[in-house]
């Protein structure tokens, strides 16, 4: 498992999600949900289709953990 | 039931609950007697921002911090009562320079910042109408609610103008500034800089003499048809703040307060800007979004003593395998409210086996101005239930025949619609624009709620569910039909029907089905795009959460979409009556 693979399972989790996000807005060490203005429901659904693809769960007591793309990518390196 | 109920002894409780003996409070209330709480205008009249500020500025409590905020990168700052006042009376200045005259509307579309708080008091000083928006709405909404409103200027940031105003900027001919908060020079003579005009302002203001019954707020709230309808209140409405604050929220003068609602609802300005500073009490904004760590750490850094917040977050909370009271210490909270939609049981026992508190669930809406039945701290909690009527609102259950006649029902536990005899001084006094739907909200001294509930054998009351078609999401209301109508814009779109699921986390979720054109193929790709394409529209705090294709969407012979149906179907639940389906 690399970063990158990570990193572009996250991107393309964000676009089923949010249609309308540009790929060049998601910058590595902004804040996802603010950044690109999704709502805690679209987050939630966000950790869960990377819990399908990569069997990590997040717990809600660790979202500040995975707020970014670069957080949430070594997050999920950490685990898979 | 009964097994359920949480009892109260108040002999535990860190302080005196400010009502102890409900039915002898209900019986003697008086909202006359409310009036002897406020100073009064020295001119004459009553205005917002002089009770909630301006008194407290002038005397003791001149240095005591009104407000808390926590920035969502961990900046934290406090302003006192003097400072508020100074800093609103700066606004103020600024409205009556650039000739905002008494009544025009003032919207706001910003995040939680500190200038927004001040902002608020500034627009009453000048008489002007405070009209928040939720900065998560897409330009569709925010050019709704401003022509609708007759917005005269919006205060915004750099970021939410660009987005979300320019787009729609043309259309807005009647606004004459926009006001930026972070820009440091004016963009042009209509769009201004903020902080240069305030440190141009003076630090004095006089409020003009203000009528009680002079409008001083105006939200937005969705129906079921047509875009959604400016929902007007006056500065009397702090009558029910301050009866609220005391009653439901047990105010005191050492608490510190947190509501956790944005500005841009109604709860966010009754609760989260004006009733805890009638009281005189430490209000707390935190700027950041839900997050289950950050909010144990503020209830336990700011040491937050009563807690007004909501059935989404305390879901989410739930979703912890954890003990909060071992790893926080919460030991100065003594109360928690939460509002925006129904409590459910497990919810409100989850806050008293965890948190070692309740969780008291009320009830109110827009229209209402401010909280109108609660569950209290002294009182026994019927788990599931909103609660008990407070003192001052006459609560009942009734029924409208074919013919308009209003019975009420008074055998317990039947169902009808829930309903609040007229009087109480928050009451909304009218849709902008729209008298004609006003006067139908209103049948024999009763304003009919729309929320179907039933009253128990103890005087509870029950939330059953809506009688129309309006959803109910993480709290807030969002009406089918302006997500129908945005959907429908697409090319691609024949026929649009929206209705809420069912979400265990945020309530209802917005769900739309669609029928194509011909010449169009359902696919993955469309549905991303369709969803896309609303969430643009409208923003993420209306647009569809899921998009369900289907050849035809069941319509009544006059060929209006039946959402009923559509949500039978998509609940599983039986159909019921099917007579007007076309065939």
């Amino acid at each position: 498992m690399t970063i990158d693979k990570i990193k572009k399972a996250i991107i393309k989790n964000i676009l089923e999600i949010a249609p309308e996000v540009g790929e060049d807005e998601i910058e590595p060490n902004e804040n996802i949900q603010r950044s690109l203005e999704l709502d805690s429901f679209d987050f939630l659904k966000i950790l869960t289709a990377m819990n399908e693809e990569f069997r990590v769960e997040v717990p809600e007591k660790d979202y500040s953990q995975v707020d970014t793309l670069e957080k949430m990518a070594e997050y999920f390196l950490r685990r898979a | 039931m009964r097994e359920n109920l949480i009892e109260k002894n108040v002999d535990e409780f860190l302080l005196r609950p400010n009502l102890l003996d409900y039915e002898g409070e209900c019986r003697e209330f008086r909202w006359e007697d409310v009036g002897r709480e406020f100073e009064g205008l020295p001119g004459g009249g009553l205005n917002i921002a002089h009770e909630a500020i301006d008194r407290h500025a002038n005397g003791a409590l001149s240095d005591k911090t009104a407000l808390l905020w926590l920035g969502q990168n961990g900046e934290r700052k406090t302003y006192t009562f003097g400072e508020m006042k100074k800093e609103s009376a700066k606004f103020a200045n600024v409205l009556k320079r650039l000739h905002l005259a008494k009544g025009e509307r003032v919207f706001t579309l910003s995040s939680r910042i500190p200038q927004l708080y001040a902002s608020a008091m500034g627009i009453f000083k000048n008489q002007n109408v405070l009209c928040p928006l939720f900065s998560q709405f897409g330009p569709e909404p925010i050019l709704q609610r401003m022509l609708k409103g007759d917005a005269k200027l919006l205060l915004t940031t750099k970021k939410l103008y660009e987005k979300k105003v320019r787009p729609i900027l043309h259309e807005l001919l009647d606004l004459r500034y926009v006001l930026l908060l972070d820009a440091d020079e004016d963009e042009n003579e209509k769009t201004l800089s903020y902080s240069r005009l305030m440190s141009e302002a003076s630090e004095n203001f006089e409020i003009l003499p203000t009528d009680p019954e002079d409008m001083s707020i105006l939200h937005f709230t969705s129906g079921t048809t047509g875009t959604p309808k400016g929902v007007a209140h006056v500065h009397k409405a702090i009558y029910a703040h301050y009866m609220t604050g005391k009653y439901a929220l047990d105010l005191h003068p050492q608490d510190n307060y947190w509501c956790t609602a944005d500005p841009g609802w109604v709860t966010g300005t009754s609760y989260g800007i004006i009733t805890p500073w009638l009281h005189g009490v430490t209000n707390i904004v935190d700027e950041a979004e839900f997050d289950a760590a950050r909010w144990y750490k503020t209830l336990q850094d700011e040491k937050v003593s009563v807690w007004y917040t909501a059935p989404t977050a305390i879901r989410r909370l739930m979703r912890i395998d954890s003990e909060p009271t071992l790893e926080y210490d919460l030991s100065n909270l003594r109360l928690i409210q939460s509002v925006g939609e129904p409590l459910n049981p497990e919810a409100v026992l989850w806050g008293e086996k965890k948190l070692k508190l309740p969780i008291h669930d009320n009830w109110w809406q827009t229209e209402t101005g401010a909280i109108m039945i609660a569950n209290l701290i002294s009182q026994t909690i019927r788990p599931g239930s909103m609660g008990r009527p407070l003192p001052g609102i006459v609560a009942g259950i009734v029924h409208v025949d074919d013919e308009g006649v209003l019975s009420e029902v008074t055998e317990p536990n039947k169902e009808g619609d829930l309903a609040l005899k007229v009087g109480w001084p928050s009451m909304f006094r009218g849709y902008l624009h729209n008298e004609e739907k006003y006067e139908k909200s209103f049948v024999d001294g009763w304003y009919l709620s729309g929320d179907l509930a039933y009253k128990d054998e103890a005087g509870y009351f029950w939330f059953v569910g809506r009688a129309d078609d309006i959803i109910k999401t993480s709290g807030h209301m969002v009406g089918p039909f302006e997500v129908e109508s945005a959907l429908m814009e697409h090319p691609a779109v024949a026929e649009a029907g929206v209705i809420g699921k069912p979400d265990q986390i945020i309530g209802q979720l917005v769900k739309a089905f669609v029928s194509l054109k011909t010449n169009y193929e359902p696919s993955d790709e469309l549905r991303r795009e369709l969803i896309g394409f609303a969430r643009k529209k409208l923003g993420v705090a209306v647009a569809p959460k899921e998009i369900e294709f289907q050849e035809n969407l069941p319509k009544t012979r006059s060929g209006k979409i039946m959402r009923r149906l559509l949500k039978a179907r998509e609940m599983g639940l039986p159909e019921g009556d099917t007579s007007t389906l076309e065939e």
